[in-house]
């Protein structure tokens, strides 16, 4: 049962959705299914945060290593899930001024708002400007001309990273942009590299992982493969 | 450049100072044994000044570098140019702020293109952190600049849903199964511009930013590939996920803003089209992050020949060894 149950939705999901694909009639069954789904993912929302909670809690009580920084991630979740939702310091809405939740919890001056912009929005953004930094000393360290593959791969590289600033289009300016020689400009290259080999090399891989998908696919709504139901 | 030497001689001073036991060390041991033992934190103070002082050197000068829009900016831009005033866009932002430096100014682009063009904007997120983005957008665009546009009428946000694609998979067909209100806890019913939307077929663009998943390729394969007469779709990207899009360009994805560049030239043809004499700095924000680039692939590339050199020099002492 404990088993079977779940095999089941997945296979009456997985198979209405296909059908309800192919056989426009079906489209409200589709459309149901797919219902489903969206309320099973914001049913995970909860278990996201509870599985966070579980991880941290169990962390903090063996004194594993780093103990302290998952009291700092508990801390801020219950922190910024009770301002949330509870909408602390939020101002009703003008146009229900007797409601004191009408108002949006992300509203200029509110304190979630100052969670997000003070908090989140540097932290989150001073780890993606962190990448510069490491992309400029992986470049100095790993990127050797070893063999012809990588050859190729470091003149593409120089080209793109040229073609994606002004220094393409000033390298390569002397070239009449209405010329026969025209497609050598390096903005023109950084194009034609995009949309011929990048174009033709990802749309080989996206058609073997959609066959790849379909049989997987197939597999679990057969229950043939039943690995995403974790240990008997 | 003169003058900004000049008035801003500190900063270079500092940058000059910071670097001096640098070049002692390459001075006292040689260009080769020093960059063959280079410390990789020498690389990140000067990748710390090649993005620094553009950054400075544009916000003193307000210069930028002019940029030429491509065919996929023009593309863009002309998907949103032909729509006539009072038509319905529907603007996913499916980015967050780690991605706001590459995607936040062609946001605002195009915002202000649809703003400019009086279209009807509908506001939706895929992402758990995209509401703000949409505040942000609605808060320091609209409201600041197009104070005439009313909540509502011209303009609403629907929020954020949870199911990623599933959503797109239900909205496609039925908008009103999964929003019941808007954001702001309206009910659908109660607000005027959504009155006669059913689903997103209705719409005639849509525009999604995205940073990865759910994004652009979910809206290719989701919206448009099971529409392709009733959905048209143009997409904004980081430079990560421009290139796994390129493969659904035209037919399912006629136009792409791949990273800040894409942002720039796009931002540069609204700006031609709608920017006035006195161009507002946040409608510049992409033009302005083109510099920092520029020095920061400049220097990525110079480290990479350095690098090589240094390779090709061992393996020949080695070889005649």
């Amino acid at each position: 049962m404990k088993r079977s149950v779940p095999l089941l939705i997945t296979a009456v999901g997985g198979f209405a959705l296909i059908v309800a694909y192919f056989i426009p009639y079906t489209e409200a069954l589709g459309e149901t299914v797919a219902v489903w789904f969206d309320i099973l993912a914001a049913i995970a929302f909860i278990l996201g945060g509870g599985n966070l909670l579980k991880q941290h809690l169990k962390k903090i009580s063996d004194r594993g290593p780093g103990w302290g920084y998952s009291g700092v991630v508990i801390g801020s979740f219950l922190i910024t899930l009770f301002i949330g939702l509870s909408k602390v310091g939020v101002p009703p809405l003008a146009e229900f001024p007797d409601f004191a939740w009408s108002g949006d919890f992300i509203g200029i001056g509110t304190p979630f708002w100052f969670i997000y912009q003070y908090a989140f929005v540097p932290l989150t953004a001073t780890m993606f400007a962190m990448l510069a930094f490491y992309i400029a000393s992986a470049a100095f360290r790993a990127f050797r001309a070893k063999n012809l593959e990588a050859i190729l791969l470091l003149g593409t590289a120089f080209i793109i990273l040229l073609g994606r600033t002004f220094a393409g289009v000033a390298l390569t300016n002397w070239i009449d942009p209405t010329g026969p020689f025209a497609g050598l400009r390096i903005e023109n290259l950084t194009v034609y590299i995009m949309s011929v080999f990048n174009t033709v090399g990802n749309r080989a891989i996206m058609i073997g992982i959609a066959l790849g998908i379909v049989a997987v696919s197939l597999k679990v709504l057969l229950g043939v493969d039943r690995s995403y139901l974790g240990k008997e | 450049m003169a003058d900004f030497v000049l008035n801003q001689w500190w900063l270079l001073a500092a940058m000059i100072l910071s670097l001096v036991p640098l070049v002692l060390q390459f001075t006292r041991d040689g260009v080769m044994p020093t960059l063959e033992t280079l410390d990789r934190r020498w690389i990140f103070l000067i990748m710390f000044w090649a993005v620094l002082v553009p950054i400075y050197y544009i916000g003193v000068t307000g210069e930028t570098f002019p940029e030429t829009p491509s065919a996929l900016a023009e593309a863009t831009f002309e998907e949103i140019e032909r729509l006539e005033e009072g038509d319905r866009l529907l603007l996913a932002f499916d980015f967050d702020p780690a991605s706001e430096g590459e995607l936040g100014p062609m946001a605002t682009a195009f915002v202000k293109h649809a703003a400019e063009k009086r279209l009807r904007l509908y506001f939706m997120a895929l992402w758990p952190i995209g509401p703000q983005m949409i505040a942000d957008a609605i808060n320091e665009i609209i409201l600041v600049d197009y104070p005439d546009m009313v909540y509502g009428e011209d303009y609403v946000n629907l929020g954020f849903k949870s199911g990623n694609e599933g959503v797109i998979k239900v909205i496609v067909t039925n908008l009103r199964e999964l929003y019941t209100t808007d954001a702001r806890g309206t009910a659908i019913g109660d607000i005027p511009m959504m009155e006669g939307i059913e689903n997103i077929q209705q719409m005639d663009l849509v525009v999604n930013i995205s940073a990865g998943y759910p994004g652009t390729k979910e809206w290719v394969q989701y919206a448009v590939t099971p529409y392709p007469d009733r959905i048209r779709l143009v997409g904004g990207a980081t430079g990560v996920q421009a290139p796994l899009l390129y493969p659904y360009i035209p037919e399912q994805l006629p136009g792409l803003l791949g990273a800040i560049k894409g942002a720039a030239e796009y931002e540069s043809l609204v700006n031609a089209a709608y920017g006035g004499d006195d161009t507002d700095p946040k409608y510049l924000e992409a033009l302005r992050r083109m510099g920092p680039q520029l020095v920061a692939h400049l220097l990525i590339i110079g480290l990479i020949i350095a690098a090589n050199v240094i390779f090709f020099l061992n393996r020949r002492r080695v070889a005649r060894s």
